[in-house]
């Protein structure tokens, strides 16, 4: 290590003196195939990573990440499960000895004994042999509790009904995103298209200010008179037809907003729709 | 144009040995799966990297959309999770990362120990690397939380009740961590996003920086 040697002073911070070139290091002692790290060994580098990532990509493609209900602190009846690398002390908390009364020596003295020793295992397994049948202590204590940790995540995982809580816990994505089935040979249908599909949608589903019709409580006469008398900011005579088409219409309205789950069933976000 | 810009820099702060350093050192023969397949255990430390930039490039898009706050929280996630153009994606990295980091972590650490790469004089940078280990499972811990839905706040609940049971400064941690006594709310929320945004990471960076400093000065362990 340079202390100062070679060191002059230039005002009033110090430089090195001569130009020390950057000499690569010496693997002489390990004689072999040695190559540079750029560009060489960085282009391998590269390409491991890229075949990594494609892997991790189809991975995250194939399986997006789940997301459970709204945390509810009231819900009483929901069993807590932590990350599956914290499983091991979860499960050494479900022992006699390590859980209850004694949660310290499962929550923190094996715990803290076990991570402690990794913490300093350079200063615990001081031979100079680095081959593992040089150190047996070290080397069968590792093993042991790799096997020990391995063995706990495992009998804590089968424990689990992992398809029972996604069916349970999980935010049902499918009842969200529905496809609305549309009934176009009604005898509505065509009237619905040419006076209201504007606003409301090709699916009855609305647009900004203009409420779904998928959730309407109304009966089918209150249909009729908004279609042909407006409400709130909807406009009269939006509606132009006969006396039959109206009726057909509103008809129309009605049986597909039942069909759907509306019709005074679709409470919740879905009822704040409807007018 | 671009040369006469890197002279005129070079001259006043002498960066050629900064990045020279990097780029002239030699690979040894027996960490290159190239000659000796095996050798794909070396790998492990590098991956185990290459997620924790995944898991920073894509945390710092997820912040353009998440709010540290109760009302919010989960539907900002639902949000990005069904209406944002990739959201699902960048999420579903964020979310798999976390794992796999782990898992190559765990692996990096037992080809580190079985080699007892760890012997003098490369003591410390072990050292180092099982701290890393520690933040690296802080980060799962709170960033598991975050999303707010049931399964985030009931783990962190039976979490805090562990640290709660710490002998004499249990209740100290407790309300450290999650802002009160008993209550996983609000606070909790906050704290943990903070916790798990700014100083682990922080904490993080100085880590991994004196980590990969270590390894250039002591080079690689000889083979076997």
């Amino acid at each position: 290590m340079r202390r100062g040697k070679g060191m002059k002073f230039v005002g009033d911070s110090r430089i090195p003196a001569n130009k020390t070139r950057n000499v690569p290091k010496d693997y002489s002692e390990y004689p072999g195939r040695t190559e540079a790290f750029w560009p060489n060994f960085l282009i391998r580098e590269w390409l491991t990573g890229s075949v990594f990532l494609i892997g991790f990509l189809i991975l995250v493609a194939a399986h997006p990440s789940p997301l459970e209900q709204q945390a509810d602190p009231t819900n009483a009846s929901y069993i807590p499960l932590p990350d599956w690398y914290f499983l091991f002390i979860y499960q050494i908390l479900k022992y006699q000895f390590a859980g209850g009364d004694y949660i310290v020596i499962g929550a923190l003295v094996m715990p803290g004994l076990a991570f402690g020793a990794l913490l300093l295992a350079p200063f615990l397994d001081r031979a100079p042999g680095r081959n593992v049948s040089k150190r047996p202590i070290a080397t069968s204590l590792m093993l042991l509790g790799t096997a020990v940790t391995i063995w706990l995540t495992y009998e804590s995982v089968s424990a689990v009904d992992y398809q029972q809580r996604s069916e349970q816990y999980l935010v049902d994505v499918e009842a969200q995103e529905t496809e609305v089935e549309i009934d176009t040979e009604a005898a509505g249908y065509a009237a619905y298209e040419s006076s209201c599909m504007q606003c409301h949608g090709e699916q009855l589903q609305g647009s900004g200010n203009n409420p779904s019709l998928l959730a309407t409580e109304k009966s089918v006469e209150e249909i009729k008179d908004i279609a042909v008398n407006g409400i709130g900011s909807m406009p009269a005579d939006m509606f132009g037809g006969s006396e039959e088409e109206l009726q057909q219409l509103a008809e129309f309205i009605k049986q597909t907003a039942e069909a759907n789950g509306g019709g005074g069933s679709g409470g919740g976000d879905s009822g704040g729709g409807s007018h | 144009m671009l040369q006469k810009l890197y002279d005129w820099v070079d001259e006043r702060v002498d960066v050629n040995p900064i990045w020279r350093d990097i780029a002239d050192h030699e690979v040894p023969e027996h960490v290159n799966p190239a000659y000796h397949f095996s050798a794909f255990v070396y790998c492990f430390g590098g991956l185990t990297f290459f997620v924790t930039v995944i898991q920073i490039l894509s945390g710092m898009f997820l912040t353009m959309y998440y709010v540290p706050d109760i009302e919010n929280a989960w539907n900002s996630v639902y949000y990005l999770q069904m209406e944002v153009a990739h959201g699902q994606i960048v999420r579903g990295m964020h979310h798999w990362g976390a794992s796999v980091v782990i898992v190559m972590l765990f692996l990096h650490t037992l080809r580190v120990f079985f080699q007892g790469a760890y012997k003098k004089p490369r003591e410390l940078n072990w050292v180092v690397g099982v701290l890393l280990f520690f933040v690296m499972l802080g980060l799962g811990f709170t960033g598991y939380l975050l999303p707010w839905d049931n399964k985030a706040y009931f783990a962190t609940q039976v979490g805090l009740e562990i640290a709660a049971a710490t002998p004499v400064i249990g209740d100290q941690i407790r309300t450290l961590l999650a802002g009160d006594q008993s209550i996983v709310g609000a606070q909790t929320l906050t704290r943990f996003f903070a916790i798990h945004v700014f100083f682990l990471p922080a904490v993080l960076f100085v880590l991994l920086g004196a980590h990969f400093i270590l390894i250039r000065r002591q080079g690689i362990s000889g083979p076997l």
